[in-house]
């Protein structure tokens, strides 16, 4: 089975609060001094899912797909260290501030330039725009069946049986392929590529694509962002005092009946 | 603004409640623009009746089953929008909505906002407001042409109440989608007493709780109050000591109880996504520097291990 992993590299989002800065202007995030890149968190769990189908089914090929400036060859060889065996970077100045709708289109394009994918996977969303736009997007650029939210996914005859988290349990479904099927968190924890494992990925061939190799113009942004701002917080607490803990539960009890709360 | 189309969807037989709150946002935007607004549901024409009654001008009814996947239902919701005429649609960020925004967006070539906490009319035109990076920044966006898709987070908006005197067109949509995707099982998850989105109170940990055994005093604690439920932070989910279905955050629930009382959970962005239209937070927590205590009107600082069973006894003795 040969099988598309996309992945995206975005800022910290375990980033703490004090940390993280707009500049509102520019409608941009100012990296995080001090704070590396990291993968999308979902996206180790897609290129999991890939090496269990992969090893299951005994062949095939993992390619990993990731659209983004020079550093995102991070999240490309943290996908090539887990496993997977080649790497395409999507890298082009065209590309440099590109919304979530030209993505898909230009993912769309990569995946049919590599070719002969029976399955593409991806994260569920990314966690830096947090749409979860992009699975589906490539899915109708492509015109291929989408499951998303995948919790657990198994090769069964010439397809999927896939169950998904949904907001009240779970469903199963099956899936003819070729599909897409974007993987949630609880998918389970992702292996951790060892030292070895490392330095063989760093002999693994990253292909770096531009627009003109794709064959594409992504044109204007169907949705401009007109504003990007932090919310206000604004901090009241009353701190509960007491000299024992019992004390302190029973003057929060009293505050709480005070306020009508209890 | 020409008109709204809101896709309204069933559970287990029910409208849902974010379904009402879509009427109750597309009637305060229809009224600020100037357009109409109509309804789409997978069900009857009684389905359709009810949600004139909540504020639709007219509706639209599918017989696509009530657990169709997005593929199956989506040419229903683009017949809507050209027999409507709508240049708006207001999806529930629900997992239908999830794949239908999206999908239709890309089928209209046009761009989709997921999981909106404001909408506007400006200019006649949709101005959408969502979080990002995780709660810790606020998008705003605009369309450049296209249908001008949203989907809303739940509780955003306020249900109008039911007026048996409105009435509108009812028509049938006989668009149906092939089912490529085919549902073969569904495992609803069976939370005991209230639903975590409906409830007053609720009651969350963390992965500050340590084991577990921990959420066995937070369901006591909840069984003090009469409307209570049990919630959980992601890395207590994923740590296996809750399901999944009770997460509160931006990939789990939203919830707007009028208490809710966080125990162990640091308050990162991604929580507070679901639970920062709670009317009153109450912290116990042990760092008196985390985000969750800031938020609060009310903190212990303090092993929650030691304050809970006091707490409990407290809250009891009140009655
Ligand atoms: C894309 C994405 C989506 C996410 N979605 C969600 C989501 O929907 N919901 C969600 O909750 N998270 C979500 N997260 C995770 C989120 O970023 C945090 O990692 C998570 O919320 C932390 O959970 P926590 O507060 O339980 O754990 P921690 O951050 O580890 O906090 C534990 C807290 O317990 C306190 N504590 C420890 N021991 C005790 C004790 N004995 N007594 C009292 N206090 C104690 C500590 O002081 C600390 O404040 C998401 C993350 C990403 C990247």
């Amino acid at each position: 089975m040969n099988i598309i992993v996309c992945v995206k590299q975005i800022p910290d989002p375990e980033t703490p609060a004090a940390s993280f800065k707009v500049d509102e202007a520019a409608k941009k995030v100012i990296p995080a001094q001090g704070i590396a890149p990291v993968v999308n968190p979902y996206d180790p769990q897609a290129t999991e899912a890939a090496l269990r189908l992969k090893d299951a089914d005994g062949g095939g090929k993992i390619t990993v797909i990731s659209l983004g400036p020079d550093t995102a060859r991070d999240a490309i060889k943290h996908a090539l260290a887990m496993g997977a065996d080649e790497g395409v970077l999507i890298s082009d100045p065209a590309f440099a501030s590109i919304d979530n709708f030209q993505t898909a289109a230009a993912l769309a394009a990569a995946i049919e330039k590599v070719g002969d994918a029976d399955l593409i996977l991806m994260g569920r969303a990314a966690a830096d725009w947090d749409m979860g736009v992009v699975p589906a997007g490539v899915g109708q650029i492509l015109g291929l069946p989408v499951v998303t939210v995948a919790k657990g996914i198994e090769k069964d005859g010439d397809g999927l049986t896939v169950t998904r988290v949904l907001d009240d349990g779970f469903q199963t479904v099956k899936a003819p392929l070729p599909a897409i099927v974007s993987v949630s968190n609880e998918f389970g924890e992702p292996r951790y590529p060892q030292l070895r494992q490392i330095m063989m990925a760093a002999k693994k061939t990253v292909q770096v694509w531009s627009a003109a190799d794709l064959g594409i113009d992504t044109g204007a942004s169907v949705m401009p962002l007109e504003a990007l701002y932090q919310p206000k917080v604004e901090s009241n607490v009353e701190i509960i005092e007491g000299d024992t803990p019992e004390e302190k539960a029973r003057n929060l009890a009293q505050k709480l009946r005070a306020a009508k709360l209890v | 603004m020409a008109g709204i189309l809101v896709v309204a969807e069933k559970n287990e037989g029910e409208i849902t409640p974010a379904s009402f709150e879509l009427l109750g946002a597309a009637r305060q935007l229809a009224d600020q623009g100037g357009g109409s607004v109509s309804a789409l549901i997978a069900g009857s024409a009684a389905d359709a009746s009810t949600l004139i009654a909540h504020g639709a001008d007219a509706a639209f009814t599918s017989a696509a089953p009530e657990d169709s996947l997005a593929e199956v239902l989506l040419p229903a919701v683009e017949a809507a929008v050209s027999q409507s005429g709508a240049d708006i649609v207001l999806i529930s960020m629900s997992s239908l909505g999830r794949d239908l925004g999206p999908a239709l967006a890309f089928r209209a070539k046009s761009g989709v906002a997921m999981d909106c906490t404001a909408l506007a009319i400006e200019g006649g035109k949709l101005r959408a407001t969502r979080s990002c990076y995780g709660g810790n920044a606020r998008a705003e966006h605009t369309w450049a042409g296209g249908l001008q898709i949203a989907t809303v987070k739940a509780k955003t908006y306020d249900a109008l109440p039911a007026d048996g005197g409105r009435s509108g067109a009812v028509s049938a949509i006989d668009a149906i989608g092939e089912a490529r995707i085919k549902v073969v099982g569904v495992e609803k998850a069976t939370a005991e007493g209230v639903k975590l989105e409906d409830a007053e109170v609720v009651v969350s940990g963390g992965r500050g709780l340590g084991d577990p055994s921990g959420f066995q005093s937070l369901e006591t604690l909840a069984g003090t109050f009469k409307q209570a439920a049990v919630g959980a932070s992601r890395a207590a989910c994923d740590l296996g000591w809750y399901p999944p279905s009770q997460q509160v955050g931006l990939t789990g629930k939203v919830v707007s109880p009028n208490l809710y009382i966080a125990v162990a959970i640091s308050g990162a962005s991604q929580h507070m996504a679901g639970m920062g239209g709670a009317k009153n937070i109450v912290a116990i927590n042990r760092d008196a520097d985390c985000n969750m205590v800031k938020v609060s009107r009310f903190a212990i600082i303090e092993d929650y291990k030691k304050v809970l069973p006091a707490l409990i006894e407290e809250i009891k003795k009140l009655g």
